[in-house]
């Protein structure tokens, strides 16, 4: 048999070494994800990409692919799954989508769409945290982390600053800055950072760039999040 | 007095400026600093090279490292079920009262702060306290008092009465494991059957992990072994968080000839050079006398090179301490702790046994496991087998506590019904028992003739038995706590899920619940258990699943008669405004309807 495995019952190749998620994309299949970008480091974290791999749960960004397995996406058990992700996301920090920059370039606005969250379901945690408004060209907003730790990754293997990482534990756990003040101001990071422009959601804004494109005709208000796996790379406005 | 910098110059040096030491560093300088201040932080990020985010991340994850101060003499109170059942409630509002304090804050002369922590493990002679990291058991209203004077009076911890940290052994029942041994006989043994001749015995014996998983030992050594590389590692897997377990404390305290043996003879089979015993930080107390029993087993030639006169039979072993976290009792993070990180768990695969510490091939074992190998390298596998069932031989420790007459630790063979358990310790008009700790099985008496074995009621032998008086509710409402403190915060099932469910159940204790609560509760325990990244958030709901099969009515007698009750509490949303407008008369609260 050659390299290859089933999702939801259609063949998929994949190259020896390639995750689940990863064939996937190659193939022009999509599976969501939040802390997944094909140039980082695997993370495996947000769990959207829970599938199951022959009838157990598993993290698609971080699983390899093997011949014969038989992968499901897309049933309604995962996808209610994927709702109470995206849900709990929602309430565990402070994201209100009509006031926010990133509206309609967020993926996880985008996926509440896709996996049509009518509600935050459970009860908003509304934590208390401050912006950053410290750096002249980026705002940080840590309302909207959703500690996908897309930005450390970034800044420490890209762009090799480590300007970024996460410290605490459970909920407490939180994105910190490295410099001598906490504050991005005054940290390494520059604008022309990798990890400037890697946020999925509306914690790293550039400044000054505010609504280039108008809302309603940003890149998810155009087509839904799952249209992406036409090719491996995010539209080039959402990035 | 020396000045902060010489202490965190004194505490790199120790430790070589190592980065992969940093657990250690910040432990051992807290302890003569108090606490990690940002100059601290600083002092340590310059000293070892790394920026400084890494230091906090280190700082922020450990429940035992302050970033704030928490006063000379810091008191955390052990806050599992059991300590509860045992008081600690009202010794911990009288200590407070005393101190006239807030939990969680420190005294105005910066003296004393006084808080919660997870189980310390010494449920079979709370209620406890952890006073600098140190145990003192069998609390009670008068020694809370004694306690404060010795802190009023700025007594250093080395002149308080030993008395009071006294941690006693509480053996119980004894088979084979639980039986003093000679010094060198084991290894002695190992070594006369060949370093394939003790991997074939360890095969032979079926021994299986005793921290819960159950994995053969022989295979998992096996795999170490054949793992590509020079340098191996053996860990011993100290770090006895799980509520209601302290067999570990036991065989640490008074048989750690096994412990330490049996981690030179499981270095021997899989060819490991280097041991570390991970420790937990409650068993602070263990430390000392744990490095003395390594320091003496190395002055008679059973550790260091060419063991007991084995050429190539070169092994040592070091102690890390934790800090304060449950997760670090996963393996892989532990391994990552061990590395000087937060303990978050590591993607799998690749195992450990190919990819562990430092990235070499690792076996992360339980006490136990490790003290069993002494067992099968004497007698061989075949003799060792012929105890217990046969998928689950040898004996089990079993930790007993709670509602019973006489807690303390018990050695069975596997097969041993929970009946038989609870009437040996005098465990009378028995409601429930939990096995296997917050995350194990709450069993009820129409399931007492169940067997402990990895076949049937599968448990690293946390034993808690609940009598007819006991809330099971408040059981189970405790462990969620416990959860959504000891979540790592990777994965979001898990950091999110947990704090759900402790919130979800602290809404039907204010009896705020409704029916649309309790389904609710059942749909996130099962989307935990199949989402979650590691153990902790597969089994963080596993408590409150069986209260709900089980206990019912302990919940809706609890509950609102309508469907749906909202999440505000309007009559305490009015506070502010009550406060405010120093009002508080009738017209200024809501009356129910």
């Amino acid at each position: 048999m050659d390299n290859e495995f089933t999702i939801d019952e259609q063949p998929v190749p994949f190259v020896p070494g390639q995750t689940i998620l990863e064939a996937a994309k190659a193939a022009g299949v999509y599976i969501p994800h939040l802390c997944f970008q094909p140039d980082f480091k695997r993370h495996g974290g947000c769990k959207l990409c829970t599938v199951l791999v022959n009838g157990r749960t598993q993290t698609a960004c971080t699983h390899k692919a093997a011949v014969g397995q038989e992968v499901d996406v897309n049933t309604p058990e995962l996808d209610a799954m994927r709702r109470s992700l995206v849900q709990m996301l929602f309430i565990e920090g402070n994201h209100f989508c009509p006031a926010c920059e990133k509206s309609g370039a967020c993926q996880l606005q985008a996926l509440g769409y896709e996996y049509e969250m009518m509600s935050p379901h459970f009860v908003e945690l509304y934590p208390h945290r401050e912006v950053d408004a410290s750096h002249p060209d980026v705002l940080l907003d840590f309302n909207r982390c959703i500690l996908c730790e897309l930005c450390v990754r970034a800044s420490r293997d890209v762009d090799h600053k480590e300007v970024f990482a996460v410290a605490g534990r459970g909920l407490d756990a939180k994105l910190i800055i490295n410099s001598p003040t906490g504050k991005l101001g005054d940290s390494a990071f520059a604008v022309t950072d990798r990890a400037a422009h890697v946020c999925p959601v509306g914690a790293i804004i550039v400044k000054r760039v505010g609504f280039a494109t108008a809302i309603g005709e940003r890149p998810y208000d155009l087509a839904q999040i799952s249209a992406e796996a036409e090719s491996c790379e995010l539209p080039e406005a959402a990035k | 007095m020396a000045t902060s910098s010489d202490v965190v110059a004194r505490a790199l040096a120790r430790h070589r400026t190592d980065p992969t030491r940093l657990v250690q560093i910040l432990r051992e300088t807290q302890e003569e600093l108090d606490w990690i201040s940002p100059e601290t932080t600083r002092a340590i990020a310059v000293g070892l090279g790394v920026p400084i985010t890494r230091v906090q991340s280190v700082v922020q994850f450990y429940s035992f490292l302050y970033d704030r101060p928490r006063g000379r003499y810091r008191v955390l109170f052990s806050d599992n079920i059991t300590d509860r059942m045992l008081g600690n409630a009202a010794l911990i509002e009288h200590m407070l009262k005393r101190l006239k304090l807030r939990r969680g804050q420190v005294s105005a002369d910066g003296a004393v702060s006084v808080d919660l922590t997870s189980c310390t493990g010494m449920c079979d002679q709370g209620p406890a306290m952890l006073l600098n990291n140190f145990a003192i058991t069998r609390l009670t209203p008068r020694r809370i008092d004694e306690i404060c004077e010795l802190m009023r009076m700025g007594a250093p911890l080395g002149e308080w009465p030993a008395a009071f940290f006294r941690v006693d052994d509480n053996i119980r029942r004894r088979e084979t494991l639980l039986t003093p041994l000679q010094p060198g006989v084991a290894l002695d043994a190992a070594i006369a059957r060949g370093r394939q001749g003790m991997m074939d015995e360890m095969k032979r014996s079926n021994l299986r992990g005793r921290g819960g998983a159950g994995f053969p030992t022989g295979v998992k050594f096996e795999g170490a072994r054949n793992a590509p590389g020079a340098q191996r590692y053996v860990v011993c897997n100290a770090d006895e968080g799980e509520p209601g377990t302290f067999k570990d404390r036991v065989l640490l305290n008074s048989f750690s000839v096994r412990v330490l043996e049996g981690m030179a003879i499981s270095a021997y089979a899989v060819g490991a050079t280097k041991g570390f015993i991970y420790l937990r930080g409650e068993y602070k107390h263990l430390q000392e006398q744990l490095q003395r029993d390594i320091d003496v087993m190395r002055a008679s030639g059973r550790l260091g090179t060419s063991i007991r006169g084995a050429p190539g039979f070169d092994f040592d072993i070091e102690i890390h301490m934790g800090a304060g976290g449950y997760i670090c009792g996963e393996g892989t993070a532990q391994i990552e702790s061990l590395e000087g990180k937060p303990g978050r768990p590591r993607v799998r695969p690749p195992s450990m046994v190919l990819v562990g510490y430092l990235g070499k091939p690792t076996v992360v074992d339980n006490v136990e496991t490790l003290a069993h190998c002494t067992e099968i390298a004497i007698e061989g596998g075949a003799s060792f087998a012929k105890r217990g069932t046969k998928t689950s031989t040898g004996t089990k420790l079993i930790s007993i506590s709670g509602d019973c007459e006489r807690p303390g630790i018990y050695e069975y063979q596997f097969g041993v019904t929970i009946g038989r358990i609870l009437e040996d310790c005098g465990a009378k008009a028995v409601t429930a028992v939990q096995i296997g700790g917050a995350s194990g099985v709450l069993l009820t008496p129409d399931e007492f003739s169940r067997r402990i074995a990895f076949e049937d009621v599968s448990t690293a032998g946390a034993f808690m038995i609940f009598g007819h008086d006991r809330d099971i509710f408040e059981v189970v409402r405790n462990f969620t706590h416990f959860f959504a403190h000891e979540s790592c915060g990777f994965c979001t099932p898990c950091r999110v899920g947990t704090a759900i469910q402790r919130n979800i159940m602290d809404k039907i204790a204010e009896g705020r619940g409704s029916s649309y609560e309790v389904n609710d509760l059942k749909r996130l325990v099962e989307f935990m258990k199949r989402t979650s990244h590691c153990g902790l958030g597969e089994t963080a709901g596993n408590a409150v699943r069986d209260a709900l099969n089980k206990f019912r009515p302990a919940f809706e007698r609890r509950l609102r008669a309508r469907d749906f009750a909202p999440a505000i509490d309007l009559e305490a949303a009015l506070e502010p405004a009550r406060r405010i407008t120093e009002r508080d008369d009738a017209e200024a609260h809501l009356t129910e309807g």
